[in-house]
C-alpha cells in the first residue's frame, strides 16, 4: 500500500502516479489521505489499480476512470464518476448531483443517496444506488442500467432511450417518455448480479422496472398530404 | 380604342404584403400541413450588419504601406498560451470549426483534416466523437467536449491536440443539436450508443456542471486528466459576448471560441437559426473588451467565425483584435457543397445550389452532409483536401494583401483605426466611425 498526502503532495503530483501506473504495475494498492473535499481527484486513471480515499472528495472524483477500483471512505461531491469508462468506483456515504454522469461503463456503487441527476446521459455504466435518488434522475439516459434501492425523486428518466432504471421504494414522478415496463427473467438476473455485486441485500423480486415507452425516438409529422 | 377601355376605371396594382411575404405564406402552409417545425442546416439566412459593411482605409501620407509581394507579412498564430504546456501554432490565422462525423461523411471529414495540414491550421471535431480518419489526416486536432458527451473517452481526449468546451454556437446559443434518424447510420449510431434511425437531439447543456464556477472545476477536471498539456478552449455562441467572455476567462479558458449567429449548424429549427443570437460584427468588440478589462488580450486568444468569407473578412477580424478566424460553411463550399455542377438534382430536391439546407436528410447531392454509401461515392477526399488548401491559401494571401496595404508586417498589427463603417449599424457594432466621419454611435465623449 502506498500513502499519498494530498495536501502534502498537490493534486497534480498525486494524480500523475496514479495515472503513470501501467497494466503491468506491482503496486496495486494506494491511500490517499486528507482530500478535505479535493476536486478532480484520481482522474483519468487507466490502471487494474486499487485506490482508496480516505475521506470525502469534491467534483468529478474519479472521473473518466478506466479499470482503477477507486473507494471513497466518505461522501462525494458533484460528477462523481463521470464519464467512467470502466472499474468500479463506490461511495461509502452520499453523492451529490450528476453521480455517474455519461458513464459509459463500470460501476458506480453509492452506499448513501445520491443527488439529483444521478446517471443523466448515462452511456453503459452501472449504478447501484443502496439509498435515494434525486429529481431528474436518468435523464436522456442511454443505456446501462441504473439500481435505486430507495426512492427516486421527480421526473425519473425524462426523454430515456435505451437504459434500465430498477427502483425498489417510490417514484415521485416520471418523465417524459419514461413508463414502467415488465420484469422479465432475464432483468431479474441482471438485478441479482448488480445487488451482489455491490453489497446490497435487497431481492430483485422487490424491484419495478422503468424504461423509455420510445414514443419520443421520431419527430411526429403529419403525413396525411 | 373602344369607348369601353376609354373610359374604364383604374385598378390598383396586386400588392404583395411585406409582413406576409411569399416566403412567409409559404412556410404558414408548410406548418399547416406537417405540424412540425422547419429543420435545415446552415447559419442566419437573414441579411444582418457584417464585414462588408466595413472598409479599410489604407496606407496614405500619414501611413505608408508594405511592399504588395516582398515585403514580410506575419500570419503565424500561437493559441494556447495561457496555461497549456504545449500550445498550438498554426501557420494562418484560420482554422475549421467543428462539424461532427454523423453531420458530414467520414471522407468530407477526412478532406477538412488534409486540407487543413496542408495549410498548416487546425480541425476540430464536433458531436459524435473522434473518428480515425479524422485524427490521422489532421496535423493538428482540436477535439470538442460537448454536452452529449457522445463518444467522449479519455483516449481520444488525449490524442487531441486542444479541447474545446462547447458552451454554445452561433446558430443557437441556448439549443442542442439533431441529427435525424436518415443519417443515424450503424457506425453514427454505435459511436454515438444510440439506436439506428432515431431522430437524435443533443442536450442543450452540459450534464455535470452549471455556471462559471463550476466550469472553472470541469477545466481542472480536463487539465488533470491531459496533463496540462494541451490548451482548453471555451466556445461560446454570439449571445452575450462580454460577459461570456469575462466568465470563461475567470473559469480558466486559454482560448474564447465567439460563434455569430451566421455561424452554420447541421441541423436545427429555422426559427432559432434566425432568431437567436447577434451577428458577428456586433460581438468581436465586445469580447475585445472584455479581454482588455481583464488584461488578457493576446493572453487568452480569440476566435472569431460565423460568416467568415474571404480574406478581407479576416483581416477585418484581426482589425476588430481576434486573433484568428474559424470557417465552417466556408470551408464546405470550398469542398464542393452547393456546387452548381449538382444543379439538376438540387431542382429533384426542391431547392437549387446556393440554397440547399436540408442537410439533416441526408441526400446531399455533394456527398458531403450524408452518409449515404451512395453519395458518399461522389466525393474525393484528396481533391477535397487540395481544395480547401487552396482556399485557405487564398484568404491568407488576401489578407496579407490588405494587412501590407495599411502598413502591418503581422495581420495582428491590423487594428480599428484602420477601418471605417458604411452603415451607421456598423459603425455602433464595431465601434469604428462610420465613413466621412470620427465619430460612431456610443462613441465615449460623444452624445447620440
Amino acid at each position: 500500500m502506498e500513502k499519498l498526502d494530498l495536501q502534502a503532495l498537490g493534486l497534480r503530483a498525486l494524480n500523475e502516479k496514479l495515472q503513470n501506473q501501467t497494466d503491468e504495475t506491482n503496486q496495486k494498492d494506494w491511500e490517499i489521505i486528507n482530500p478535505r473535499g479535493s476536486h478532480a481527484i484520481a482522474v483519468g486513471v487507466d490502471a487494474p489499480i486499487n485506490v482508496t480515499v480516505r475521506g470525502s472528495t469534491g467534483y468529478y472524483c474519479g472521473g473518466m476512470n478506466k479499470q482503477a477500483h477507486i473507494h471513497v471512505d466518505g461522501s462525494a461531491g458533484p460528477g462523481v464518476a463521470e464519464n467512467m469508462m470502466s472499474g468500479t468506483v463506490t461511495i461509502d456515504g452520499d453523492a451529490s448531483q450528476y453521480a455517474g454522469a455519461t458513464g459509459h461503463g463500470g460501476t458506480l456503487v453509492i452506499k448513501g443517496n445520491a443527488a439529483s441527476r444521478c446517471g443523466i446521459s448515462m452511456k453503459g455504466i452501472d449504478i447501484v444506488v443502496h439509498g435515494n435518488i434525486g429529481h431528474m434522475s436518468a435523464f436522456m439516459a442511454q443505456s446501462g442500467n441504473l439500481v435505486v434501492c430507495g426512492d427516486a425523486g421527480d421526473a425519473l428518466g425524462d426523454s430515456i432511450y435505451e437504459a434500465r432504471l430498477f427502483v425498489r421504494g417510490s417514484v415521485k414522478s416520471l418523465g417524459a417518455d419514461c413508463i414502467e415496463k415488465e420484469m422479465r427473467p432475464e432483468h431479474l438476473d441482471i438485478l441479482r448480479e448488480l445487488l451482489e455485486k455491490s453489497g446490497c441485500d435487497a431481492k430483485p423480486e422487490e424491484f419495478k422496472r422503468y424504461g423509455s415507452a420510445r414514443q419520443l425516438y421520431n419527430f411526429k409529422i403529419d403525413n396525411a398530404y | 380604342m373602344s369607348d369601353k377601355k376609354q373610359n374604364a376605371i383604374p385598378q390598383t396594382v396586386p400588392v404583395q404584403s411585406s409582413t406576409f411575404s411569399k416566403t412567409v405564406n409559404a412556410e404558414i402552409r408548410r406548418a399547416a400541413a406537417t405540424g412540425i417545425y422547419d429543420i435545415r442546416g446552415g447559419g442566419a439566412k437573414r441579411k444582418v450588419p457584417h464585414f462588408d459593411d466595413l472598409l479599410f482605409l489604407g496606407a496614405s501620407i500619414s501611413r505608408y504601406p508594405l511592399e504588395g509581394y516582398r515585403e514580410k507579412c506575419e500570419t503565424k498564430v500561437t493559441l494556447g498560451t495561457r496555461f497549456a504546456k504545449n500550445p498550438i501554432e498554426i501557420d494562418i490565422p484560420i482554422t475549421i470549426a467543428g462539424m461532427s462525423f454523423g453531420s458530414l461523411s467520414g471522407g468530407a471529414k477526412e478532406a477538412l483534416g488534409r486540407g487543413a495540414s496542408m495549410a498548416g491550421t487546425s480541425t476540430t471535431t464536433g458531436d459524435g466523437g473522434m473518428t480515425v480518419e479524422e485524427r490521422g489526416h489532421s496535423s493538428k486536432l482540436v477535439y470538442q467536449y460537448l454536452p452529449s458527451r457522445y463518444g467522449m473517452n479519455p483516449d481520444d481526449l488525449r490524442k487531441a491536440d486542444a479541447i474545446e468546451v462547447v458552451v454554445g454556437q452561433g446558430a443557437k446559443p441556448g439549443g442542442g443539436g439533431m441529427l435525424l434518424g436518415q443519417k443515424i447510420s450503424d457506425r453514427v449510431a454505435q459511436m454515438r450508443n444510440l439506436p439506428k434511425g432515431i431522430d437524435q437531439r443533443s442536450a442543450c447543456r452540459h450534464p455535470d456542471w452549471t455556471g462559471p464556477d463550476d466550469l472553472e472545476i470541469k477545466i481542472l477536471e480536463l487539465r488533470e486528466i491531459t496533463g496540462w498539456r494541451v490548451p482548453i478552449y471555451v466556445k461560446v455562441g454570439g449571445a452575450r459576448p462580454y460577459f461570456d467572455t469575462t466568465l470563461a476567462v475567470k473559469a480558466g479558458a486559454d482560448v474564447v471560441v465567439l460563434d455569430g449567429m451566421q455561424g452554420g449548424t447541421a441541423a436545427t429549427q429555422d426559427v432559432f437559426i434566425e432568431h437567436v443570437g447577434q451577428p458577428i460584427l456586433a460581438c468581436i468588440r465586445e469580447a475585445v473588451r472584455a479581454l482588455q478589462d481583464l488584461d488578457m488580450h493576446r493572453e487568452v486568444q480569440l476566435i472569431v467565425s460565423g460568416g467568415v468569407r474571404n480574406g478581407a473578412d479576416v483581416a477585418k477580424c484581426m482589425a476588430l483584435g481576434a486573433d484568428a478566424v474559424s470557417i465552417g460553411t466556408a470551408a464546405l463550399i470550398a469542398l464542393g457543397d452547393n456546387d452548381p455542377r449538382w444543379e439538376a438534382e438540387y431542382q429533384k430536391l426542391g431547392t437549387t445550389a446556393g440554397a440547399y439546407d436540408d442537410w439533416h436528410e441526408g441526400k446531399d447531392p455533394a456527398g458531403i452532409t450524408t452518409q449515404d454509401p451512395e453519395l458518399m461515392k461522389r466525393f474525393d477526399p484528396i481533391e477535397g483536401g487540395r481544395r480547401l488548401n487552396n482556399y485557405l491559401k487564398v484568404m491568407t494571401l488576401e489578407a496579407q494583401t490588405i494587412a501590407r496595404a495599411c502598413g502591418k508586417s503581422h495581420v495582428h498589427n491590423l487594428e480599428p483605426e484602420d477601418l471605417c463603417a458604411l452603415t451607421l449599424e456598423a459603425a455602433a457594432m464595431a465601434k469604428v466611425p462610420l465613413a466621412g466621419t470620427d465619430w460612431w454611435p456610443g462613441k465615449p465623449g460623444t452624445s447620440y
